[in-house]
């Protein structure tokens, strides 16, 4: 079959001492980084990328490490949520509510086995639906011409800006600033100079990596300074940790319809892990009903969110490994990754690469073993770490966020440009304006340009030719229904909020 | 009532405004690039404008914006920061970091002592872990230093 055969040169790759090794620091990076409130996913890996470049690591050794961190990121989220009721990032939310209750009843130990198991499942589960659905969905996308490709790039904006904030309008103004920031600099096709104002360092356009680490990283120190690093609040103790196996494989049917629901959500552009861990807290509430005692503390409301996000996270590789689309804000920075090693993620990556993709997706099989271990026996480790203050922590981000990026281009400029996004970013955090479509504007506006002006040389200027085809009709019906479906869901899919205690 | 919705609103509406001005400046297509360079900035732009438009007409209820102080120190933190950017070059890498580092530790918890120890730790640790661990080429001193 074919899928041992690939699997077999993937693990002929992820088996490599190197990339062993790789894997096993990325998973422990991103424990860390998962756990510590205020580094999430995305601005952990944003900090790591232009780090990893200047380490001259290949293609695979690079994607290894960083989807690692990916997943070690949606393993440690949880770790606060549990011990401190602050979830470690977004996904993580919805663990706090069980989570917490758990670790107040003086069952903290009990609390991070249950929710490493259903990390484990979860992720693991997902991997092996990514290995058997993304060369499917590869084969597919070989029917996509330009004017299927400018719909796909608008539905991601849509169901993505759709679920991202709850005004529609401040989504898509996010999404056309982003679109705008690719605009500037010299245009390809034509070679003229667009929007830079006469600025020299502008002509070669603005790096996505520059954007990405100021509005990711560079704002969270905002947030610090604002708040004087409070709210990391006092946590609880954790005790004697053992492995409640009863209470696990109580659990096990709750692991496995939350892995298949949040995998589905993680592949739906623009959903995410956020969805996914919602989606399944809610769907496993409501199934155990008023006597499950979700809220109070149980062990199936910290398992479905954990494989539901876990799962979600796999899923979310799909669209950006297949079609070059990401579905959720980590995934964004990972296709800005593959862009800057000048790989193009789509269907002719599983042709041309299979290297890459099977080596990625061994290796994110082993991840998920070493991620286990390192997160139910080890979990004292991290736990540890979360005692750093954020008055060292939060500048130490930014100093290696300065370093990583000047190592990279070695001009003032670009530190300039991040900052100046990170300003951006604290002010349009601030104000709710989703900071993910600004971008998926800078990384696809290139494209989506390109696969614009091709279609419409094709076709001689006919706009009747971008709804031409079935393929990219039932896509604008789904962008349109995704950007406005959100709205009339708004009252039962509201973002939970924090759980004040 | 102004909002910072409707501020933000007006000034995407001016960027894109000037963006469509731009954007008019450029060459029209031709036979192989039929849409030409301007058609797609100025798409953008109209997204830009109704979405402004739209914000600016019915805004949300106004941001939770910080106090006075903590938008002093946010800026202050912004200027250290770019002067940090200019520094790294001329003056290495060593005293810039400890002293922005310090700087923005002492802004999120402030205590002296420690917000000092942080600076040196941080720009000592980092510059051992980057230039020796993950072999960056970084100067610790100003170039002129070392002759």
């Amino acid at each position: 079959m074919d899928l041992f055969a690939n699997l077999a040169i993937g693990f002929e790759v992820a088996l490599s001492p190197m990339t062993l090794i790789l894997a096993v620091v990325g998973c422990f990076l991103g424990t860390i980084i998962g756990a510590l409130p205020g580094l999430g996913p995305s601005n952990g890996v944003a900090i790591l990328i232009p780090i990893t470049f200047t380490m001259g690591l290949d293609a695979t050794a690079a994607l290894v490490l960083l989807t690692s961190v990916y997943y070690g990121a949606m393993y440690g989220g949880r770790i606060s949520s549990i011990l401190l009721n602050i979830p470690g990032d977004e996904p993580a939310m919805m663990t706090t509510l069980d989570g917490y209750p758990m670790a107040k009843n003086g069952r903290a130990g009990d609390a991070l086995v249950i929710s490493g198991v259903a990390s484990f499942v979860g992720a693991f589960l997902a991997t092996v639906a990514l290995a058997l659905v993304a060369p499917y969905l590869a084969r597919i996308a070989y029917k996509f011409g330009p004017a299927e490709y400018f719909a796909l790039y608008a539905l991601a904006f849509a169901t993505l800006g759709g679920m991202a904030s709850n005004n529609q309008a401040k989504s898509a103004l996010a999404s056309f600033i982003g679109l705008g920031i690719a605009l500037i600099g010299i245009d390809n096709n034509s070679g003229f100079t667009r929007f830079t104002g006469g600025n020299l360092h502008l002509a070669d356009g603005i790096d996505f990596l520059v954007a990405i680490v100021g509005l990711f990283a560079v704002s969270e120190v905002f947030f610090f300074i604002e708040s004087h690093g409070k709210g990391s609040a006092v946590g609880v103790v954790l005790g004697k940790v053992t492995v409640p196996w009863r209470e696990i494989w109580s659990t096990r049917w709750t692991m496995l319809r939350s892995s298949a629901v949040g995998f589905v959500a993680g592949v739906l552009p623009g959903a995410g892990a956020s969805l996914g861990s919602f989606m399944t807290y809610m769907m496993e509430k409501s199934i155990a009903g008023k006597q499950g005692g979700f809220g109070t503390g149980v062990a199936k409301g910290v398992a479905a969110p954990e494989a539901g996000n876990n799962a979600a996270a796999g899923g979310a590789l799909v669209p950006m490994l297949t079609l070059g689309v990401p579905g959720s804000g980590t995934t964004a920075v990972l296709l800005a990754v593959l862009m800057t090693l000048n790989i193009t993620p789509g269907p002719t990556l599983f042709a041309d690469r299979p290297d890459v993709v099977w080596g990625l997706i061994a290796a994110l099989l082993i991840a998920n073993f070493v991620l286990l271990a390192m997160n139910v026996p080890m979990v004292k480790v991290f736990v540890r770490i979360l005692q750093v203050p954020p008055a060292i922590l939060l500048p130490g981000v930014t100093m290696i966020s300065f370093v990583g990026i000047y190592s990279l281009s070695g001009s003032y400029f670009d530190l300039l440009l991040m900052v100046g996004f990170g300003v951006m970013g604290y002010i349009f955090r601030k104000m709710d304006i989703p900071t993910v479509p600004v971008i998926l504007g800078i990384l696809l506006g290139y494209q989506m340009e390109n696969n614009l002006r091709h279609a419409m040389t094709l076709s001689g200027g006919e706009w009747t030719y971008l709804l031409s085809s079935p393929i990219s009709i039932g896509l604008w019906i789904a962008a349109a229904l995704g950007f406005i479906a959100p709205m009339f869901l708004r009252r039962f899919l509201r973002k939970p909020q924090m759980v004040t205690d | 009532m102004i909002r910072s919705d409707r501020i933000l609103g007006v000034v995407v509406v001016i960027v894109a405004l000037a963006f469509i001005v731009s954007a008019y400046n450029l060459p029209a297509g031709n036979l192989f690039d039929k849409l030409g360079p301007k058609a797609f900035p100025i798409i953008v732009a109209v997204g830009m404008l109704v979405s402004a438009v739209g914000l600016i007409l019915r805004p949300d209820p106004e941001a939770d914006w910080p106090e006075m102080p903590s938008l002093v120190s946010i800026g202050f933190a912004t200027l250290v920061l770019i002067g940090y950017a200019y520094s790294l070059k001329p003056l290495g890498f060593l005293a810039p970091t400890a002293v922005a580092a310090a700087i923005l530790s002492y802004q999120i918890s402030p205590r002296p002592l420690p917000a000092v120890l942080t600076g040196v730790g941080l720009s000592a640790g980092l510059f051992i872990i980057f230039k020796y661990a993950l072999g960056l080429g970084l100067f610790a001193l100003p170039r002129g230093l070392l002759g």
